[in-house]
């Protein structure tokens, strides 16, 4: 799950990263009343979960109230690369003297949390990372250890900090750590990380993904969910604890097991066909599961026609035609359904479609077969 | 030979008393699974059909021998269970649990890697079948006989869809190895690869990878320098949109990184045949073990 900057930087500040004073507001007046009580100048900055934000015009420097009353009349309601702009976060204006990078990934090839430091900050890291990637020190720590201090010193005199800031540099990169662990973030990202004129250090911006697989220990985090930006139907979908991600084409399927689906969606591509959506309806899906699972697919004004590809292991396929039944009988589908049936209790589940003879619902002996009928029918 | 599991497999099972946990167990022991305890806290000194239970694995195995375990207790305990298990001394861990917290895998990985008396296979994971020997995990057995094609996979579902492909082509496994779709697997295709390439019954391996990561990538680069026997390769989620997780914690295409078409180049580039569907990977591997017979 990818939190908003606001969200970020009030989880670092828990965590005691040093982050401007500021405020959210949903609302001009909420964001003037904010402006006036953090003190001018400061910056008016669009909260939504895509990069671009300063150059689409979502970020800008109010000098006084009549300022930050039009910025914020301005970015409210914005549109920025198809994220509509609900909420701002009015900032203390900082007086930067440099930008550096600093972030925190959850390497999954060397298994270990991974550091990256540089004074290359404010611009596109990857492009650092092509360009100079010398720019940028990097280091593994050991999880069983955490961040010590050294390592803190070693990335700052690596990354070539200016020598009276390494301290600060340090202490935020220690603080960063902590919140990345006791978070359980896959990735937390300042960028910039500013020095100020002052020669005091902070995050200017955040950037925060968390587990949602460990959100059940940090319930206050996952009520941070944006649902804003969410897909209607991917939404329905997770409040009923189903895997789907909505796609552009007019085949709907269902399947069980990440892979398999991935590989039904490839096979239907490879047809001819375009799928519509991914849906994992995942290991030992009942009968109630799949029912609602059809209404999600069908919730989809593009589907035409329906695949459903399982190959049973801890999921019972007399479970998925009883479900299957079951949506015929609530939702009357309009559209062809293809059907292919392996695995645990195949027969069972076979012998159940076959009585309950739902109009057009067609058994395939194959996935390959599966996917060519359907992609005809969708037609 | 096998890999991992056979004759001498001693399997104790986490969970053993739960709805899902009770059914496969039971489901292994009837493929003839040297199952010899379980492990439920609190519920020591009763029984599931014959199979004692236990309230600690060090009790479990000083009892009863085990060296095997599998994890089938809910995600927020399965971490804690799998560090009991090899805190106990049991060799190798089969963790089918999914939905554990990545910061909890990535602990216990670390441990255990200071181990080199341990495997963990998993999580997220369908287990592993050597058939005719052991089934630990949720791999439905009745669709693969014996033989000789060894087959690793990230995924459950989508190793039954290509054993099954293989097995109309009359093909048998020495090994299914299901290593997991989670981002810090215990088991990587390298270390199944060369299991495999060390097993004298395996004469043919089959890789089923998917979208995320690198382990296809590092697979292909330790095939090309260490493996003399063919593999054939497959790779879902071509047509998978990058930035969305597909279903497995670690199947995603994070710019311009993990994507399908990358690994079947990459893969490619050392060698290793790339089917595009799961019937094509039957079709390949029947093509090389028409050229090995001859």
């Amino acid at each position: 799950m990818d939190l908003l900057e606001y969200q970020g930087k009030q989880l670092f500040a828990r965590h005691g990263v040093p982050v401007p004073k500021g405020a959210p507001a949903s609302t001009v007046e909420q964001a003037v009343a904010a402006a006036d009580e953090i003190g001018y100048p400061c910056v008016v900055k669009a909260q939504v979960l895509i990069g671009g934000r300063g150059k689409a015009g979502g970020i800008k420097l109010a000098n006084d109230r009549r300022e930050a009353e039009e910025h914020a009349q301005a970015i409210l309601g914005m549109d920025i690369r198809g994220f509509t702009v609900h909420e701002v976060w009015i900032e203390h204006a900082s007086d930067i003297a440099a930008e550096y990078y600093a972030s925190i990934v959850f390497d999954r090839a060397a298994k270990k949390p991974l550091v990256l430091l540089s004074t290359q900050g404010g611009m596109d890291i990857e492009e650092v990372a092509e360009h100079d990637p010398h720019a940028i020190a990097k280091l593994h720590v050991d999880p069983l250890l955490g961040f010590q201090d050294f390592h803190a010193r070693r990335l700052a005199f690596e990354a070539g900090v200016e020598a009276d800031v390494i301290r600060g540099v340090g202490t935020l990169l220690t603080k960063l750590y902590d919140a990345f662990v006791a978070e359980e973030a896959m990735l937390v990202e300042v960028n910039p990380m500013i020095v100020t004129a002052d020669r005091s250090v902070a995050a200017l911006d955040a950037k925060v993904t968390l587990d949602d697989n460990a959100l059940f220990r940090h319930a206050s985090n996952a009520e941070l969910r944006d649902v804003s930006g969410e897909d209607p139907q991917e939404r329905m979908a997770r409040e009923r604890g189903l895997t789907y991600v909505k796609l552009d084409g007019n085949v709907g399927i269902l399947g069980n097991g990440a892979g398999l689906v991935m590989s039904t969606l490839d096979v239907v591509a490879q047809a001819g066909g375009a799928p519509a959506n991914f849906l994992d309806a995942g290991g030992g899906a009942k009968a109630e599961e799949i029912t609602s699972a059809v209404e999600v697919i069908l919730s989809n004004d593009n589907v035409t026609a329906v695949l459903f590809n399982i190959f049973g292991g801890i999921t019972r396929c007399d479970e998925v035609a009883r479900g299957l039944i079951e949506a015929f009988a609530q939702i009357k589908p309009g559209v062809p359904f293809v059907v292919r049936l392996d695995g645990t209790n195949d027969k069972e589940g076979r012998a159940l479609l076959a009585d309950a003879d739902l109009p057009n619902v067609h058994t395939e002996a194959t996935m390959l077969g599966a996917a060519e009928k359907v992609v005809e029918l969708a037609r | 030979m096998s890999v991992f599991v056979d004759h001498d497999t001693k399997l104790c099972v986490s969970g053993i008393t739960g709805r899902e946990g009770t059914f496969h167990t039971l489901n292994n022991k009837r493929y003839g699974t040297n199952v010899v305890s379980g492990v439920t806290p609190g519920k020591g000194g009763q029984d599931v059909e014959g199979i004692p239970v236990f309230d600690t694995f060090h009790e479990a195995v000083g009892e009863t021998g085990a060296n095997t375990a599998m994890i089938f207790v809910p995600p927020r305990f399965a971490a804690d269970s799998i560090l009991e298990a090899e805190d106990a001394g049991i060799s190798l861990i089969v963790a089918i649990t999914e939905g554990i917290p990545a910061h909890d895998e990535l602990r216990v990985y670390n441990h255990l890697a200071r181990n080199d008396g341990v495997r963990l296979v998993g999580p997220n994971c369908p287990g592993i079948l050597s058939p005719g020997k052991a089934n630990v995990g949720i791999i439905p057995a009745a669709f693969f006989k014996e033989g000789n094609v060894g087959v690793v996979s990230r995924s459950g579902t989508l190793t039954y869809q290509i054993g099954n492909e293989l097995a109309q082509r009359g093909f048998g496994n020495s090994s299914i190895v299901g290593i997991g779709g989670d981002p810090v697997p215990g088991t990587s295709f390298i270390d199944v690869i060369a299991a495999f390439e060390a097993d004298p019954e395996t004469e043919l391996i089959v890789m089923a990878g998917e979208i995320g990561g690198a382990a296809e990538e590092e697979a292909a680069e330790y095939i090309a320098e260490h493996v003399s026997k063919p593999v054939v390769a497959y790779i879902a989620g071509f047509t998978a949109p990058p930035g969305k997780t597909m279903g497995h914690a670690g199947a995603i295409v994070s710019g311009s990184s993990g994507t399908a078409k990358a690994k079947q180049e990459a893969l490619e580039a050392r060698g290793v045949r790339v089917g595009e569907t799961p019937t094509r990977v039957a079709e390949l591997a029947a093509e090389i073990a028409g050229s090995l017979a001859r």
